[in-house]
């Protein structure tokens, strides 16, 4: 509570603008495969953020977030391809809102539980439903799923744009931008009283109730959030590839959520973001060097754990803390 | 019911009545009828497996009982759980330390002041601006020394530090009504009765009405206590003032088993 935020987050404030403006000005300068690379890191950067707010700040860690993000893919697909909605504003709205009534059920059940009983009853539902969008195949596409169609943007069609064009102009600074709107909500929705009482419990949910906080409605909460940003970074990922497919609520997707917030460090607020960057980047270069990616994939991982478990941030509040004390 | 309301008057902040609770054949409570007023610091005393604990947690409406009534303010609050029981004014500190380590100082007593209002749903207010919050947590870790620890982290504090932390944290509920379950415990002899004298000054200082004590050391019990009620084997053993309680050997000879120094020498 010391006195001037904006001078305690001076050098964050500084960081955060530099990365801004990296991103903005990175499809003038890199080359369009690269830049194709950033949208899903900001899809997942994004629903990171979301999937943090439960993770890092209430301590639940979920093994069935990719149930939310293929929700999104999946809205993207049905109002796109079946319902001829071409609005992006009222998909991704649409999109988070189904995540957000599918999230309270799961969390109604879920949130009794803590742990491992968590983790495992979030997995069986991102099970279900991974089942439920092979099977009905009129429903779904069954394994094939349903193409996604180019949204308008604002309004606006860019039908003079051809597909990557579309995506690495408009597309991508549309997605830069709720990238910041929504990392700015979180920002805020951490550091407010909410925000507070979900690191209480995450912290010491028994002593969390006996101060008066209702422990199992604010993990809905945080839950019903994550659901809807996760939604929001799914709706994102499908409309870049034009395609929704079960894979996406696979539970090794949900993983894959897991992994890049660990690799980020999910201690720190940016944590995700970093880890959803390092994590499409890395991945992208271990693919082209070798077939044998995700075996590098897994020993990055677990080397990551064992020698910096808290992250690429992690690591950087480190290296940064030393090289204060030594200009000291 | 009527007669039962009668029993112990009107005026009775908390008041238990022929509470019985049961764990299968194993009876923890028995009969239980009990009467907390306001000024009153009243001790539970016993030895282990007399049912002080579960008495605890029926007081704090955490277990519901098997049978009997059990009122706070004139309402029953038979197993209406923690939350529910913070809102109508009562707190509980327990035995063990209990804090968020990561947490400040200052945001652990915050997470009390704030759920108390409609502020523990705002998604976008901002904690360090709400300058009625923070007068309040500084009025608060002020009373109990902590005002110089406000942004130290809770998981830094010392022992005594901590459990001061724990019990204001539950004293910035502004209960009516605060439980105390051994509040000294795991704290060197020497500081045990600053942190009984901070205590019972805190709870004067913010207008607390009654305490209740569970308590092992019958030193503190002595000096502290307006009231004794000792518990054997889930059943009121006695319900006395301490000068009665400890002139009365084969009582508290059956609650403590033996009677600790100063105390014996004085019964004796």
């Amino acid at each position: 509570m010391s006195a001037n935020p904006l001078r305690r987050h001076g050098v964050m404030f500084v960081v955060v603008t530099a990365a801004i403006v990296t991103l903005a000005i990175f499809p003038k300068v890199a080359q369009p495969y690269y830049v194709t690379l950033v949208l899903p890191a900001f899809a997942y950067g994004i629903a990171l953020l979301g999937f943090n707010l439960l993770f890092g700040y209430t301590g639940l860690l979920s093994f069935g977030h990719a149930l939310f993000v293929a929700i999104g893919a999946y809205g993207a697909a049905v109002l796109t391809s079946k319902l001829g909605v071409a609005s992006f504003e009222i998909i991704l709205l649409v999109s988070g809102l189904a995540a957000v009534i599918v999230a309270i059920p799961v969390a109604l059940l879920a949130v009794r539980y803590v742990r491992i009983f968590f983790g495992i009853l979030t997995l069986a539902f991102g099970m279900l439903f991974h089942s439920f969008l092979f099977k009905f195949y009129d429903l779904t596409g069954g394994d094939t799923g349903i193409r996604v169609l180019r949204p308008r943007l604002l309004g606006t069609e860019f039908s003079e744009l051809d597909k990557t064009a579309f995506l690495i102009g408009p597309y991508y600074y549309y997605c830069l931008v709720l990238l910041i709107v929504l990392g700015f909500v979180m920002w805020r929705i951490v550091h407010s009283p909410f925000g507070l009482h979900l690191v209480a419990i995450r912290e010491n949910p028994r002593k969390a109730e006996y101060l008066g906080v209702r422990v199992r409605l604010f993990r809905l909460l945080a839950f019903a959030i994550s659901a809807f940003y996760c939604a929001i970074g799914g709706v994102i990922l499908a409309i870049n590839t034009g395609q929704a497919d079960p894979e996406l609520a696979y539970w090794t997707h949900s993983g894959e959520l897991v992994f890049m917030t660990v690799l980020g460090g999910f201690a720190n607020f940016f944590g995700p973001l970093v880890g959803a960057f390092t994590f499409i980047f890395l991945k992208s270069e271990l693919m082209s060097i070798t077939q044998y990616w995700r075996f590098l994939l897994g020993v990055t991982l677990a080397l990551i754990v064992i020698l910096f478990p808290r992250g690429v941030m992690g690591v950087g509040q480190d290296v940064w803390s030393r090289l204060r004390r030594n200009s000291a | 019911m009527v007669a039962l309301e009668t029993q112990f008057g009107m005026s009775a902040l908390i008041e238990t009545v022929g509470v019985s609770k049961a764990y299968g054949s194993f009876v923890a409570l028995d009969g239980v009828s009990l009467a907390i007023a306001r000024g009153e610091l009243v001790s539970i005393v016993g030895p282990n497996g007399a049912g002080k604990t579960t008495l605890v947690n029926v007081l704090t409406g955490l277990l519901k009982p098997t049978a009997g009534l059990v009122r706070f303010k004139g309402n029953d609050i038979a197993g209406i759980g923690p939350v529910a029981l913070a809102k109508r004014g009562m707190a509980r500190a327990f035995q063990l330390v209990h804090i968020f380590p990561a947490l400040t100082v200052a945001q652990t007593i915050s997470v009390a002041v704030i759920s108390q209002t409609s502020k523990s749903r705002h998604l976008f207010a901002s904690i360090e601006s709400d300058t009625a919050v923070r007068a309040r947590v500084r009025d608060v870790a002020a009373i109990f020394g902590l005002a110089e620890k406000l942004e130290a982290q809770a998981r830094l504090l010392s022992q005594g530090e901590k459990k001061l932390l724990d019990i204001a944290s539950a004293f910035a509920l502004a209960p009516e009504v605060i439980l105390l379950d051994e509040p000294t415990s795991g704290v060197s002899s020497g500081d045990k009765h600053g942190i009984m004298r901070t205590l019972v000054d805190a709870a004067k200082h913010a207008g607390i009405q009654a305490i209740i004590l569970v308590e092992h050391d019958m030193d503190l019990v002595a000096e502290y206590s307006t009231r004794i009620v000792a518990l054997k084997e889930g059943k009121v053993l006695a319900d006395l003032s301490p000068e009665a309680f400890f002139s009365d050997p084969e009582i508290a000879a059956a609650v403590v088993g033996k009677l600790p120094g100063k105390l014996s020498a004085e019964v004796r």
